[in-house]
């Protein structure tokens, strides 16, 4: 069954009492120990790569090697037939025959590394394919073991304070009104703020004699005197 | 980053926040480590947050399935559905019998990024409740 299907069937399932894993901790550490060894492999397969790699770098000059060689030798074959020397021309024709065989044993050898290359790239490429989906698998058992985990002890602090979640419409107009009423105490300082410079305004109109002025001590004195 | 780092850094941050907001954290007892953020002015709706292996998580519980009008539920979530793309950072699911709004941030992220995950994830909340309260008992 698929991690996916596993974790549905759980989640759905019986899986929900506290402590009851989606897949139990025996497997996922047998998991974990895959995820090594896949690396592990991938690493091993890594190396591998390096050295067929170099073996083939190594087959691919020694054959160029003996191509140069070749043509070397059937020049000197060619000479030694022209200058009439049939018995050298024999030797070296013979020369060339050894030459061609180590030839076609490297170009064997080089074909096979090539192809082991070719292989190991494929095969490290599937394995790394698999480790992604690997770790993938597992990272979505572990988050739903750790949701679950966080509920449980969410929903015990719940319990244990004797406090409970809300309805959300309950919740959402209690947030409505707290924020009203900051919006009105903020609306109110604003008031008071406005009032205060009103009445400072005023204050200097009648420091400088404009508009209504308090009537001072000697001014009510001077009127009961005048009357 | 671990949850008392973000508890300490989102504590102090006070007039420093560069979202406006307050924040209240208190780490819960549990087999995994749970930070309850309140964010001031709305602690109805805190946001729970914790780390695994390779995610940060932060949740908001929306609603329970017993408050939805059980012959609104398909339309619901086909909203749900909708909304789920359109909603910035956060995306719905179910935990238990529990409607969340959640969010999933790299490990490596930053103690600002966590900051505005949360802060979005609470305006998120808010925002589909106010909006799906036609679904809602």
């Amino acid at each position: 069954m698929s991690i996916f299907k596993k974790i549905i069937t759980a989640v759905r399932g019986g899986a929900r009492e506290a402590g009851e894993a989606i897949v139990d901790a025996n497997s996922t550490r047998i998991f974990e120990q895959e995820i090594r060894d896949s690396e592990k492999h991938i690493t091993i397969a890594k190396r591998d790569l390096t050295e067929v790699m170099a073996k083939q770098m190594q087959a691919a000059r020694e054959l160029a090697q003996l191509q140069t060689s070749i043509k070397e030798h059937e020049g000197y074959a060619l000479q030694a037939l022209e200058k009439g020397n049939e018995a050298l021309a024999i030797e070296v024709a013979e020369k060339i025959g050894e030459l061609e065989a180590n030839a076609t044993d490297q170009q064997q050898a080089n074909e096979s590394y090539l192809k082991s290359a070719d292989r190991l790239k494929e095969l490290i490429k599937k394995s790394e394919r698999q480790l992604t989906d690997y770790k993938r698998q597992l990272s979505m058992v572990k988050t739903t073991e750790s949701v679950q985990k966080a509920t449980s002890a969410i929903t015990d602090n719940f319990t244990a304070s004797n406090s409970k979640l809300l309805n959300a419409k309950d919740s959402l107009e209690r947030i409505k009104q707290k924020q009203a009423m900051f919006d009105d105490k903020l609306k109110a300082a604003e008031q008071l703020e406005a009032e205060n410079d009103d009445s400072s305004l005023k204050a200097k109109l009648q420091e400088a004699g404009i508009g209504a002025q308090q009537s001072s001590a000697q001014s009510i004195l001077d009127r009961l005197k005048a009357k | 980053m671990n949850i008392h780092k973000i508890a300490t850094h989102l504590n102090q941050l006070q007039d420093e926040t560069e979202t406006g907001f307050d924040f209240d954290c208190t780490p819960i007892d549990g087999d995994i480590d749970v930070l309850q953020v309140e964010i001031l002015g709305r602690e109805e709706i805190p946001i729970f947050l914790s780390i695994s292996d390779n995610q940060i998580l932060c949740i908001a519980y929306l609603w329970g399935e017993d408050e939805v009008k059980t012959e609104l539920k398909a339309n619901m979530m086909e909203a749900m559905l909708e909304m789920n793309i359109p909603m910035p950072l956060s995306a719905f699911a179910k935990v238990e019998d529990k409607y969340v709004v959640f969010g999933a941030l790299s490990i490596n992220s930053t103690l600002d990024d966590i900051e505005l995950e949360i802060v979005t994830l609470s305006d998120n909340s808010l925002e589909v409740i106010s909006e799906m309260d036609t679904y809602l008992k």
